[in-house]
C-alpha cells in the first residue's frame, strides 16, 4: 500500500512535470485527485489495512494529496499569470494619438468679459436689468441732461432712426427707466449693445457697454470710489493701481475718470498707454441732481453714483488685442482662442 | 486744444517742468493728452563768432570769413555787410536746414571754400530783418546750439477741454487754472491805448434785430493801418497752438481769441455799405460765400451780421469773402460780441462749419469779457499795422445777459456728497482761488458768485465739485456703500437661460458670434422673403455709416450665413457657430418691437479630421437638430415638436421643419435653401437654425423631481414597418404614444432603410417598444396584448407591412 501510494505520487509527479497546458493540469487533477481519481482508488483500499498502519498511511495519502493539490494549482496559477501579461501586451495603444471627441465650442471673448464684469457686481449686490437697444431721444439725451443743440451731444455721435428715436449711444437709458419704475434703493447694473458711428481700430460702430447705478441715502462720491476699486482690482488684480481724475458727463457731478495704471508696461509708458503710463478704463460720478429731478426723486434725502465701462476695451486689455474689430469679424480662429 | 508753455509764461509763472504741469492739470480734470516740445524751423544752427573779416580776391561785394565754433573753424564766404571780426552770429554749419527747406551744403564761392552760412533773422525764421547777419548777444558761448541759446524752444500741451470749461478754452483759461492749483496769481495784459480822431459812433451804427441770438454786439474802428505780416513773435506764438499765420490784423483776432477766448472779427470798412452793421436773420435759401471761397446756402434761422444792404459774415462762424481784410485794406471794423450759444451750434452743424471761433460761441464765452477782447485786440492792431484807434466804442447791449449770483452752498452738504471733511476754510479757500467771491450768509451756509467766465458754475453741486477738483480726488477716503438686507432681484431669468444656452451649444462645439445689429436692406431679397414677410419691416438709419450697414437686422440667419462665407473665404471650412441678439420689427410705432433670439449654424465636416475618422463626415440636418432637441431636453421644456411643413424661403423645402411650441411657431431648423447659398456666393451646404429667445424664457418648465429607478425589468419588442416613404417617423411613434398605454415606457426609431429588400418608394422603420411595470415583473402575456394592440393600430393607420420582429 505504502509503495502503491509512493508510486502514484512519482508517476503523478512525473505528469505534472511534463504538462504544459491549463487543459493538462486540469486533466491531471481530475485523473489523480478526482472523484474517481486514482488517488481516491487507493484510499478505498484502506480499510483492510491492519489498524496500526492506518494512521501512517493516512498520513502519507494526505501529504500526496495535498502536495499534487499545490503544485497543480501553482501550474495554474503560472498559466494564468502568462496569459495575462502576454494580453496586456499585445494590449498595447499609441496614448500619444489624440483623443477622439468633439472640440469645445467658445464662449465669444466680449460675452466672456461681460460676465465677469457682472458676476463682480453682483457680489456687491447689483442687479442685472436690460433696456431697449433703439431708444427714445428723451431716454438717451434729454433724460440724462443732455439738452439739445449742446455741446455734451458731440461724445456721442449718433445713428439716427428718426428725430427723436436714435440707437442708444449708451446704456444709461436703462438707468432712467428704471428709476421711473422703482424708488430707491437701486442697485443695478445693465451691460448690452450701443451704437455710435464710427469704425476704425479702436471704434466699431456696435460695442458693448456696462453701466451701473447706486442710489440710496448718504451716498458718497467715497462710496463711488471704494465700489470701483474693488471692481477694479477683482477685474486687474489686487494690486492693480488706478487713479480717478476730474472729468465731465452730462449726467454726474462730481465726474471722474478712472485710470489704471497701463497693463502692458507696468507704468512706465508704452504704445498702448500714449506713454502715459496709463489707461483710461471707465468714467464715472456722482448722480447729477438734474437727473434725479427728472425721475421725481428727492435729491435732499438721496444721493447715487454711476458709472458706465466698455467691454470691448477691458477684453482688449486682458487678451492683448490690438485692433476692436476683430470682435465682430468672428473668424474661428480669433474664436477659438478664448 | 494746443496750449504754449512759452505763451502762458506771459500771464503766470511756472516753476514746474511740462510733465509736471501736465500731470497736474490731467488731476484738475484738463487732461492732457501728450507734451511735445517744438523747435523752431532751422536745425544744427549754432552759436559762432567770427575771427576775422577779409574781402573776397575775386569778388567785390562778398567777404571771406573765418568763423569759430569753439572746437573748430571753418571758412565761410558771407555777402552780408554788417560783419566784423568779434560778432557773435548764428552759423548754419553744413548740413544745417533753415526755414524754407534749404539745406547748408560743403561749396566754393568764386573759388573759394565756403563751409557753411551765417544767417540773418530772416532766413532764420525768428525775425523780419533780412537787412544783414543776425548779431548776437556777446555773453553766448560760440558752439552752443541757437535755439537753446536763445530759448527759441517751446513746449506745447495738447489738452482736451471737457464741452463744460469753455473758459478753458484760452492761454488765460488755463493760466487762471494753474494759479487755482499752484497758489499762484494771473497777470492779465494791460489793454491801455491812445484813442484818436473821430468819434466810432459817428461814424457807424450797430443795429441787433434779434436780441435772442445776439445779446452783445462791441465794435471798434481802426484806421490808416498797413496790412503786412505779423512780427516773427507773434507768428510763433500762433503756430505753436496750431494756427497759421496770415497778416497783422487777423493774426491778432486770432492771438486774442486763443488769449482769452473771445472771438473776433475785423472788417474792412470800405465793403460795408452804409458804412454800418445789422445783425439779423438770413433769407431762406440766400446764398452767401465764405472766408473759404464756398457757397453757402443758408437757412432763416442762421444769424448773420450784415451791413446797410447785405450779410456781411455767418455771425461766431466765420466771415465773408465780401468784407475780407486784403492787402490794401486802410480801415477796418472790429467786432467782438456775445452770440447764443445753441443757435450758434445749431448754424455750425446745419453748415458743416466747426470753426474755432463757433467752438467757443457754443460753449459760451464770458459776456462781461467781451469788451475788454475788444480793447485788447484794437491795441495790437494798432501797435503791429501803425493804425489810429477812433474815439470811443460801440457796445449794444439790448438784453443784460445772465450771470449766476449767490449760490447757497452748505459745506456740511459738501462733504456728505463726497464723503469728506473738508473744512469751511479750506472750502472758501478753494473757491476764493478760483476767482469766485465767498461770503457767510447764515451759521453753515454761504452765498457764493463765481466770475462771469465760469458759466458753468449755476448750483451747489458744482461748487461741490470745483472743491473736490482742487482738493483733489486722490484726498477722498475710500469707503464701500452699506447694503441693506431686502436690496437686490432675484437672479435675471433670461441671463440665466443664456448662459444655459451658450453652455450647451459649447458642449456640443458650437462657438459664439457676435454679429452687428444692422445689416443690408438686400438681405430679405437676397433670402427671398415675401413682400409681407415681417423680416420687411425693416428699422432704417438716417446716416448710416454705407448701405450693408443702413437698416437693422428682422433675424440673425443672413448674419450667420455672412459669418460663414468670410470664414470659409479666410480658409475656415468647418464651422459650428451660435449668436444671442436682438432682432428689429417696425411696427409703425415710435419705437420697434425688439426680440431676443438664439440662432446657429454648422457647415463643414463633423469632427476635426483626424485619425479615428475618415474625412468626409459632413454634418448636416440632423446634427443640429440632435443640438437643439439636447437643448430643450436640458432646459426641461417638454412640448416641442418638429413640423416639417416649413415654407421659409430661404430654408431648403424638403430638409426643414418649424420647431413648435403647442400651436405655436418659435422657430425654425433646415438646410439652407441651394439657391440661397449660390447668392450670397456660398459653396457649401449649411444648415441654420433661430428660435425666439423670449419664448423659451417663458416656457413652463418641467419641475425636477426624483422618480425611482426602476425595481422591475423591462421587456422590449422590436417591429420594423415597411411604409410609404413619404410618411414621417413622427407619426409612427404618435400613433402608439397617442394611447397613452401605461406600460408602454419608451418607444424609438432605432433603424431606417430603403433599399435592397423594401421595394421602390417605401422604407422600413425600426421601432422598439419597451415595456415597464413598476409594481412588478410583466409576463410576455401581458406585453403582448398591449404590444398587439400598438402595432395593429399603427398598420391600420399607415398600411404598415411588418417586416421582421424580434424580442
Amino acid at each position: 500500500m505504502k509503495e502503491a501510494l509512493e508510486n502514484l505520487r512519482r508517476g503523478a509527479d512525473d505528469e505534472i512535470n511534463s504538462a504544459k497546458t491549463r487543459e493538462g493540469f486540469l486533466g491531471i487533477k481530475t485523473r489523480y485527485l478526482g472523484r474517481k481519481g486514482l488517488l481516491t482508488d487507493l484510499l478505498r483500499g484502506l480499510k483492510d489495512v491492519a489498524p496500526e498502519k492506518k494512521p501512517i498511511l493516512g498520513k502519507l495519502s494526505n501529504d500526496i494529496k495535498k502536495s499534487l493539490m499545490e503544485k497543480i494549482e501553482r501550474a495554474l496559477e503560472n498559466i494564468e499569470s502568462g496569459d495575462k501579461g502576454k494580453a496586456l501586451r499585445e494590449g498595447r495603444i499609441d496614448a500619444t494619438l489624440p483623443g477622439r471627441g468633439l472640440r469645445y465650442g467658445k464662449v465669444h471673448p466680449v460675452t466672456r468679459v461681460e460676465g465677469e464684469i457682472c458676476d463682480i457686481f453682483a457680489t456687491l449686490g447689483f442687479s442685472v436689468v436690460e433696456g431697449p437697444e433703439v431708444e427714445l431721444t428723451y431716454y438717451n439725451f434729454e433724460a440724462l441732461n443732455i439738452p439739445e443743440d449742446h455741446p455734451a451731444r458731440d461724445i456721442h455721435d449718433t445713428f439716427y432712426v428718426t428725430d427723436n428715436v436714435v440707437l442708444r449711444t449708451h446704456t444709461s437709458p436703462v438707468q432712467i427707466r428704471t428709476m421711473e419704475k422703482q424708488s430707491p434703493p437701486v442697485r443695478i447694473i445693465s451691460p448690452g449693445k450701443v451704437y455710435r458711428p464710427d469704425s476704425d481700430i479702436s471704434h466699431t460702430p456696435m460695442f458693448h457697454q456696462v453701466e451701473g447705478l447706486l442710489v440710496d441715502e448718504n451716498i458718497t462720491f467715497g462710496d463711488l470710489k471704494g465700489t470701483l476699486t474693488f471692481f477694479l482690482r477683482q477685474m486687474f488684480g489686487r494690486d492693480t493701481l488706478l487713479r480717478f481724475r476730474p472729468s465731465f458727463f452730462p449726467f454726474t457731478e462730481p465726474s471722474a475718470e478712472v485710470d489704471i495704471q497701463c497693463v502692458m508696461c507696468g507704468g512706465s509708458g508704452c504704445r498702448v498707454c500714449g506713454h502715459s503710463g496709463w489707461i483710461e478704463i471707465l468714467g464715472c460720478g456722482m448722480v447729477d441732481p438734474e437727473v434725479f429731478k427728472t425721475v421725481h426723486y428727492d435729491t435732499e434725502k438721496i444721493s447715487g453714483f454711476a458709472f458706465g465701462l466698455g467691454v470691448e476695451r477691458i477684453a482688449m486689455l486682458k487678451y492683448g488685442i490690438s485692433d476692436i474689430r476683430l470682435f465682430f469679424e468672428n473668424d474661428r480662429r480669433f474664436l477659438e482662442q478664448f | 486744444m494746443l496750449v504754449s508753455l512759452k505763451w502762458l509764461r506771459d500771464y503766470i509763472d511756472i516753476e514746474l517742468t511740462p510733465e509736471e504741469i501736465a500731470g497736474k492739470l490731467t488731476m484738475a480734470g484738463l487732461e492732457v493728452d501728450s507734451v511735445n516740445r517744438i523747435s523752431p524751423g532751422f536745425s544744427s544752427v549754432v552759436v559762432a563768432k567770427i575771427l576775422s573779416v577779409k574781402p573776397h580776391p575775386n569778388a567785390d561785394k562778398l567777404s571771406l570769413c573765418e568763423v569759430s565754433t569753439g572746437e573748430q573753424t571753418f571758412p565761410v564766404v558771407c555777402g552780408a555787410k554788417n560783419i566784423r571780426a568779434g560778432d557773435i552770429v548764428p552759423f548754419a554749419k553744413v548740413g544745417a536746414t533753415i526755414p524754407g527747406g534749404y539745406t547748408i551744403k560743403s561749396s566754393r564761392l568764386r573759388g573759394e571754400a565756403s563751409e557753411g552760412m551765417l544767417c540773418s533773422e530772416e532766413e532764420l525764421g525768428i525775425g523780419e530783418d533780412a537787412t544783414g547777419i543776425m548779431t548776437l548777444p556777446d555773453n553766448l558761448i560760440p558752439g552752443e546750439d541757437l535755439a537753446v541759446a536763445l530759448d527759441l524752444e517751446d513746449v506745447a500741451l495738447e489738452i482736451s477741454i471737457t464741452p463744460n470749461r469753455s473758459d478753458c478754452l484760452s492761454m488765460i483759461g488755463i493760466a487762471r487754472e494753474i494759479a487755482a492749483m499752484t497758489g499762484g496769481k494771473v497777470r492779465y495784459p494791460d489793454t491801455e491805448f491812445e484813442e484818436k480822431g473821430e468819434t466810432t459812433g459817428a461814424l457807424t451804427s450797430v443795429k441787433i434785430l434779434d436780441s435772442n441770438l445776439c445779446s452783445r454786439y462791441t465794435a471798434r474802428l481802426i484806421k490808416n493801418i498797413e496790412i503786412r505780416p505779423s512780427p516773427a513773435w507773434m507768428r510763433m506764438r500762433l503756430e505753436a497752438v496750431g494756427l497759421r499765420a496770415i497778416n497783422n490784423v487777423v493774426d491778432v483776432t486770432n492771438f486774442v481769441m486763443m488769449e482769452c477766448g473771445q472771438p473776433l472779427h475785423a472788417f474792412d470798412s470800405r465793403f460795408l455799405e452804409e458804412e454800418r452793421i445789422v445783425v439779423r436773420g438770413a433769407t431762406e435759401g440766400e446764398e452767401f460765400v465764405s472766408l473759404d471761397e464756398k457757397t453757402r446756402t443758408l437757412s432763416a434761422d442762421t444769424l448773420m451780421i450784415c451791413d446797410g444792404a447785405k450779410p456781411v459774415a455767418v455771425a461766431g462762424i466765420m466771415g465773408g469773402l465780401n468784407s475780407e481784410v486784403e492787402d490794401d485794406t486802410k480801415d477796418i471794423l472790429l467786432e467782438s460780441a456775445y452770440f447764443n450759444p445753441s443757435s450758434i451750434r445749431k448754424s455750425a452743424r446745419s453748415l458743416g462749419m466747426a470753426t474755432d471761433a463757433a467752438f467757443r460761441f457754443e460753449r459760451g464765452i464770458d459776456p462781461e469779457g467781451v469788451v475788454n477782447a475788444l480793447n485788447r485786440a484794437a491795441q495790437l492792431i494798432a501797435d503791429l499795422s501803425g493804425g489810429y484807434i477812433c474815439r470811443g466804442y460801440i457796445d449794444e447791449y439790448p438784453r443784460k445777459i445772465k450771470t449766476v449770483r449767490d449760490i447757497p452752498m452748505r459745506p456740511e452738504r459738501v462733504n456728505r456728497i463726497l464723503g469728506t471733511h473738508i473744512g469751511a476754510g479750506e472750502m472758501k479757500d478753494i473757491l476764493e482761488r478760483l476767482e469766485m467771491t465767498v461770503m457767510e450768509s447764515r451759521e453753515g451756509e454761504y452765498l457764493v458768485t463765481p466770475p462771469t467766465f465760469r458759466v458753468d458754475i449755476s448750483r451747489e453741486i458744482d461748487l461741490t465739485e470745483e472743491i473736490a477738483r482742487i482738493h483733489g480726488y486722490e484726498g477722498i477716503p475710500v469707503s464701500l456703500p452699506g447694503l441693506s438686507a431686502g436690496t437686490g432681484t432675484p437672479p435675471n431669468d433670461k441671463r440665466t437661460l443664456e448662459d444655459r444656452i451658450r453652455t450647451i451649444f459649447n458642449g456640443y462645439g458650437y462657438s459664439e458670434v457676435i454679429n452687428y445689429s444692422f445689416t443690408t436692406p438686400a438681405a430679405a431679397d437676397i433670402l427671398g422673403l415675401s413682400k409681407d414677410d415681417e423680416g420687411r419691416r425693416l428699422i432704417k438709419l438716417e446716416d448710416p455709416l454705407g448701405e450693408d450697414m443702413s437698416v437693422m437686422r428682422t433675424g440673425l440667419v443672413y448674419g450667420l450665413l455672412e459669418t460663414m462665407r468670410k470664414n470659409i473665404s479666410a480658409g475656415n471650412h468647418d464651422l459650428r457657430i451660435f449668436e444671442m441678439g436682438t432682432v428689429f420689427t417696425d411696427i409703425n410705432e415710435e419705437l420697434p418691437v425688439e426680440n431676443e433670439r438664439v440662432g446657429g449654424l454648422v457647415t463643414g465636416s463633423r469632427y476635426d479630421r483626424l485619425w479615428h475618422f475618415d474625412d468626409g463626415l459632413h454634418s448636416d440636418f440632423y446634427d443640429l437638430k440632435g443640438c437643439v432637441e439636447n437643448l430643450f431636453d436640458a432646459l426641461r421644456v417638454r412640448d416641442i415638436r418638429f413640423k416639417s411643413d416649413c415654407d421659409r424661403p430661404f430654408l431648403h423645402p424638403g430638409r426643414s421643419c418649424n420647431v413648435m411650441l403647442g400651436d405655436k411657431v418659435i422657430g425654425f431648423l433646415g438646410d439652407v435653401h441651394p439657391d440661397i447659398l449660390d447668392k450670397m456666393d456660398i459653396k457649401a451646404m449649411a444648415v441654420v437654425f433661430e428660435l425666439d429667445l423670449q419664448a423659451i424664457v417663458s416656457l413652463p418648465r418641467e419641475e425636477m423631481i426624483y422618480r425611482d429607478i426602476p425595481k422591475f425589468p423591462s421587456i422590449s419588442r422590436d417591429v420594423a414597418f415597411v411604409i410609404d416613404g413619404a410618411v414621417e417617423g413622427r407619426y409612427i411613434l404618435d400613433l402608439a404614444l397617442e394611447k397613452k398605454e401605461n406600460l408602454l415606457e419608451h418607444m424609438g426609431i432605432f433603424d431606417v432603410y430603403a433599399g435592397e429588400g423594401v421595394s421602390g418608394g417605401m422604407k422600413s422603420l425600426a421601432v422598439r417598444f419597451m415595456y415597464r411595470s413598476a409594481t412588478r415583473t410583466l409576463t410576455d402575456d401581458e406585453v403582448n396584448e398591449v404590444h398587439d394592440r400598438l402595432v395593429k393600430r399603427i398598420v391600420r393607420h399607415t398600411g404598415a407591412k411588418i417586416r421582421g420582429m424580434g424580442i
